[in-house]
């Protein structure tokens, strides 16, 4: 009786969740954009910004057209390949015309093909791994990157601190679960050593590890003058702060996954004091369209934006700024716009928050990277 | 040098792990339950301590205190809603139940706080010990947590033998219905023996958030299931083997972090733990308990 | 007429034959494949069918385990990311040999059974040797440490042949080779030739293993040694023997059913098969009833979709997830309500 009483509860409560999950239909008026990225689960912060910064654009774009020229929708995939393609076929469902893919690489990989062979046109604004745009020799036509794809940055970070002869000895602390973390790690490496730069130390750390001591001593023991920091900033906050405590004080270097640390809550500045970043976004710069997106976002969520967010906004806006081009209409299908999309992403040239974009046939973006220190609680910009 | 850097860190780490594994220990002794939502108890206990440090400027003392009460109120229902209605039921179901409840607390957790980190700030000046013109520096944090962990285990081991309630609760770990027929309320026990639990749980948060200062949703299920690993090691149901198996545990994990590899560590430390339950079943300070028919 | 209405009957009363599951398994494809045939299927739906089915295999396989010879492994998604990752290297290896995707698929199943069982069979050995708790936690251990080293494995393929390494990516493959397991990233570019048929002719074969073993000699033994060991000793059982069958059984179709899983995405990564997949399979075994196969498989079935069924929650979705699974298991272990529903169950059968 037991068992049969375990069944019949379970069949109960799914024919209620049936019935919460039913929705009215959306009119079919408005050019679709789908996305996905983790609304829930340890990434939530990423992919809560993204869906933010989206609607604000979004919100920004229709109030502008006096109509529902956009309609957007988010759906979770915690950032797992297992979830992705299925947050990926509720969007189809949804009828789904243009896409800002997924927020992370790991989740975008699992769909990529799929993104591909249904031919929707698909930018994603953080996606950073090159798996996202192309595989090998073949290229995903269709889909193309806002943020820089990780190659560059590592070459960037070595060309950069090699140039300013800012250390001669490196350590790195990467994260070796981590696509991101793992490729510019890669290209970092390999670049330092053409430009001179001698990597003493190349340590890792996984997801769920909370202690990097040992990673630093690591690196002290090996007299490494610059800490290269290719990670997020949650851990990198946590490797200030460890760093501080047994007074370890290299230079710390990190590239755009390091914006964001002075926003944390709790975190004191200080800390960061110093700190090299390169990001093509800084929440604190004073030029018209950072200030006003800024001000609307915290208006809007109450939070300051990380690049996340800008790359989000600037998706949203590069797609607009292609559909208008291209006349692209509601009535269209999918495969028709991804081709309208194709033409314009690789012939315009796109004005945003996070620097004047172009995009090349392989979906990667060409746009600078700003190098910043952190002065007195502040974003400057280096020499 | 370093090696005594890496075990002393490993020990500072090792202490936080032991007194996590006392709270699994002592429910487990009791209730017979692994009480899977006690990593989630150490997450909001370093939330509360992280709200009363930075939002209301409270002394630390007074967070950590806080932390304790919010955090021994927070075990008390739990228990009382979910586990309690369980007592009878398979261990199993009561696995399950514990499941639910540490998928409910991060969950809850993110939708309050989002899963973006907080980030603790030290509850003692930062800075480190320089010893041996500095060849040699331990953190300020890890000698508070290696003495506080001694403190609380002397403590814990007086009161569970030399007080009434302590009696009470080896009585209960025995056998609850002999115990029961002694007139020992087993119900009140247990429900005291959660409390500890999580009042220790709230201990080990607010050192944890010291140590590594980052404040999440989930931060606690890692840290949650190495103390598990602790107290087997040790010997589910031994107080001082919670200690043993907590500092054996973070030695083990520092120093295979620092001479082996970093991405390795982990299979190493549950090796370990396997060669270990191999030699001693039962861990290393377990009782052998005979099988009757 | 009548007559083999009874027999009908009869083959459903009797125990453990099998029938009902048979059914539930075979009438949900029937189901799902007319509707996706008449294009009623939405794309969600249609996405979900592939890793339910392996999630039903797996959590089968696990009850084997759990609740057939009542020993509890919370590694079990450890296991069952020894197949996918081997059903990915085998089919990455024999992508140009054998072009056929039925074949490939096949061969790369049988390969990840084999492989799970026989890291199964050693692991069998020491986790044997402990009981209850700590033999819990030993296959805990087990699962991480499988994780573990899977996330450090570098594997490729070129024209020289494999190419290995462990630990740091030395491996050089050249143009015209390719990665087929790259550390923590995990197996990426994988050719998906899992299909929902597959999976459900995967998931008969092991109802009939699973079947067979209960109704035989092994499986009365199995059984015996799980409720009383001593007796069963002495009545000459081969306690480790029976055990051992019976976990490694449950390992190699664990395997299996990740060979499945493995091969329905473009891409795995090692993480995904952590400690918490462990116990969302566990979690499907205690709903559906240890030792009930048909349970397992509606609680398999019902609770993989139950998120899905909840996206329109959004945010508060895991949140409710989380409070179902405490309710469901407060109130089916309540006596006071179980005995009210009895009641109830009661007057209706005498009213009919």
């Amino acid at each position: 009786m037991k068992k049969n009483n375990v069944i019949k509860v379970v069949v109960v409560t799914m024919i209620l969740a049936l019935l919460a999950g039913c929705g009215a239909k959306e009119g079919s008026d408005s050019i679709k954009i789908g996305g996905s990225g983790p609304l829930t689960g340890d990434a939530a912060v990423y992919g809560i910004d993204v869906m933010n910064a989206a609607q604000l654009a979004v919100d920004e774009i229709n109030a502008k057209e006096g109509k529902e020229y956009f309609a957007f929708k988010m759906e979770d995939d915690a950032a797992d390949p297992e979830k992705s393609p299925i947050a990926y076929s509720t969007l189809m469902d949804w009828g789904m015309q243009v896409s800002i893919y997924t927020v992370t690489s790991g989740a975008g990989l699992a769909v990529a093909e799929d993104y591909n062979n249904d031919r929707i046109f698909a930018l994603t604004p953080s996606g950073s791994n090159t798996g996202l745009i192309y595989n090998g020799k073949v290229n995903y036509d269709n889909a193309f990157q806002v943020c820089f794809t990780d190659p560059n940055q590592g070459r960037a970070s070595a060309d950069y601190i090699a140039e300013h002869k800012l250390a001669s000895k490196v350590a790195v602390i990467y994260r070796s679960d981590d696509d991101y973390s793992k490729s510019i790690y890669a290209t970092f490496v390999e670049e330092a050593a053409k430009v001179g730069l001698e990597v003493v130390s190349e340590t890792s750390f996984l997801k769920d590890d909370a202690d990097y001591s040992a990673q630093l001593l690591e690196a002290e023991k090996n007299g490494a003058e610059l800490v290269f920091l290719p990670i997020y900033y949650q851990p990198a906050s946590v490797i200030l702060t460890q760093a501080n405590n047994s007074g370890y004080a290299p230079i710390f270097f990190g590239v755009d996954g390091m914006d964001g640390i002075l926003g944390l809550d709790g975190f004191k500045a200080e800390l960061a004091e110093g700190v090299y970043l390169l990001t093509p976004f800084a929440a604190d710069a004073t030029d018209d369209a950072t200030v006003h997106f800024v001000t609307a976002f915290k208006e809007a969520y109450g939070t300051v934006p990380t690049q996340f967010a800008a790359d989000a906004y600037d998706a949203v806006y590069a797609i607009y700024q292609a559909c208008k081009a291209g006349n692209v209409t509601p009535d269209m299908a999918a495969a028709d716009i991804c081709d309208i999309m194709i033409d314009q992403f690789t012939t315009m040239e796109y004005p945003g928050l996070t620097g004047t974009s172009r995009w090349a046939v392989n979906g990667e973006v060409n746009k600078s990277p700003k190098a910043v220190i952190i002065n007195n609680g502040v974003y400057v910009a280096a020499e | 040098m370093y090696f005594i850097t890496y075990l002393i860190s490993g020990i500072g780490l090792g202490s936080v792990y032991a007194l996590i594994a006392l709270g699994y220990t002592m429910v487990y002794g009791i209730a017979k339950m692994l009480n899977f939502a006690h990593g989630d108890i150490i997450m909001i206990g370093a939330y509360v301590a992280f709200f009363a440090l930075s939002r209301f400027n409270v002394p630390a003392y007074l967070a950590v205190l806080l932390s304790v009460v919010v955090c021994i109120a927070l075990g008390i229902t739990i228990e009382k809603l979910a586990y309690k209605p369980l007592r009878k039921a398979a261990s199993l179901s009561v696995l399950i139940t514990a499941i639910g409840v540490s998928y409910f607390l991060e969950n809850g957790a993110q939708l309050l706080w989002t899963s973006s980190p907080k980030m603790f700030s030290s509850i003692i000046k930062s800075g480190a010990l320089e010893l041996f013109d500095g060849q040699l520096s331990i953190s300020y944090i890890t000698l508070l947590t290696i003495a506080t962990c001694i403190l609380i285990m002397i403590a814990l081991t007086y009161f569970i033998n030399n007080t009434k309630t302590g009696s009470a609760m080896r009585a209960c770990s025995e056998d609850k219905g002999a115990a029961s027929l002694m007139g020992i309320n087993v119900n009140r026990t247990i429900s005291i023996t959660f409390a500890i639990g999580s009042g220790l749980a709230a201990v080990a948060a607010v050192l944890l958030a010291s140590t590594y200062p980052s404040v999440y949703p989930t931060m606690g299920s890692m840290p949650g299931i190495k103390a598990f690993t602790a107290a087997v090691f040790g010997g589910v149901g031994s107080i001082p083997g919670a200690l043993l198996g907590g500092l054996l545990l973070g030695v083990i994990e520092t120093l295979a972090k620092g001479y082996i590899s970093t991405q390795l560590s982990d299979a190493i430390v549950f090796a370990v733990l396997i060669i270990v339950l191999l030699l001693k079943p039962t861990g290393i300070l377990g009782k052998k308990k005979s099988e009757k028919v | 007429m009548a007559n083999i209405k009874d027999k009908i009957k009869n083959i459903y009363k009797k125990k453990n034959s099998g029938v009902m599951s048979y059914t539930i398994v075979i009438g949900l494809y029937l189901v799902m494949e007319i509707l996706m045939k008449t294009g009623n299927l939405t794309n969600l739906i249609k996405s979900l069918l592939v890793p339910c089915v392996c999630y039903i295999i797996v959590a089968v396989a696990l009850n084997l385990c759990v609740g057939l010879s009542g020993e509890l492994s919370l590694g079990h998604a450890g296991f069952m990311s020894i197949g996918a990752f081997t059903s990915v290297v085998v089919s990455g290896t024999l992508e140009e040999v054998i072009t056929n995707d039925i074949l490939r698929l096949v061969i790369a199943v049988i390969a990840a059974a084999l492989v799970a069982s026989i890291i199964g069979y050693l692991v069998s050995i020491p986790v044997l040797k402990l009981e209850g708790d700590y033999l819990a936690i030993v296959t805990l251990a087990f699962g991480q440490i499988i994780k573990s080293i899977i996330g450090n494995i570098y594997l490729g393929i070129d024209e020289k042949g494999f190419q290995f390494s462990f630990i740091e990516d030395t491996t050089k493959i050249s143009e015209n080779g390719k990665m087929l397991i790259s550390g923590p990233t995990g197996a990426t570019g994988i050719s998906r030739i899992s299909t929902f048929t597959a999976a459900v002719v995967l998931c008969i074969i092991a109802l009939i293993i699973v079947y067979h073993l209960i109704n035989s000699k092994d499986g009365r033994a199995i059984m015996a040694a799980r409720d009383n060991r001593i007796a069963s000793l002495s009545v000459g059982i081969n306690v480790t023997r029976t055990k051992t069958l019976a976990f490694v059984m449950s390992v190699m179709l664990a395997g299996a059913a990740g060979a499945i899983y493995g091969l329905n995405y473009s891409s795995i990564s090692p993480a995904k098969f952590d400690f918490n997949q462990s116990i969302l399979i566990l979690v499907y075994v205690v709903l559906g009833g240890l030792g009930n196969i048909n349970g397992t498989i509606i609680a398999a079935t019902l609770l993989y979709i139950l998120p899905e069924m909840l996206r329109s929650l959004a945010d508060y979705r895991m949140l409710i997830y989380a409070l179902i699974l405490i309710v469901i298991m407060l109130v089916t272990n309540n006596d006071k309500l179980k005995n009210r529903i009895n009641e109830l169950l009661r007057r209706k059968k005498k009213h009919e």
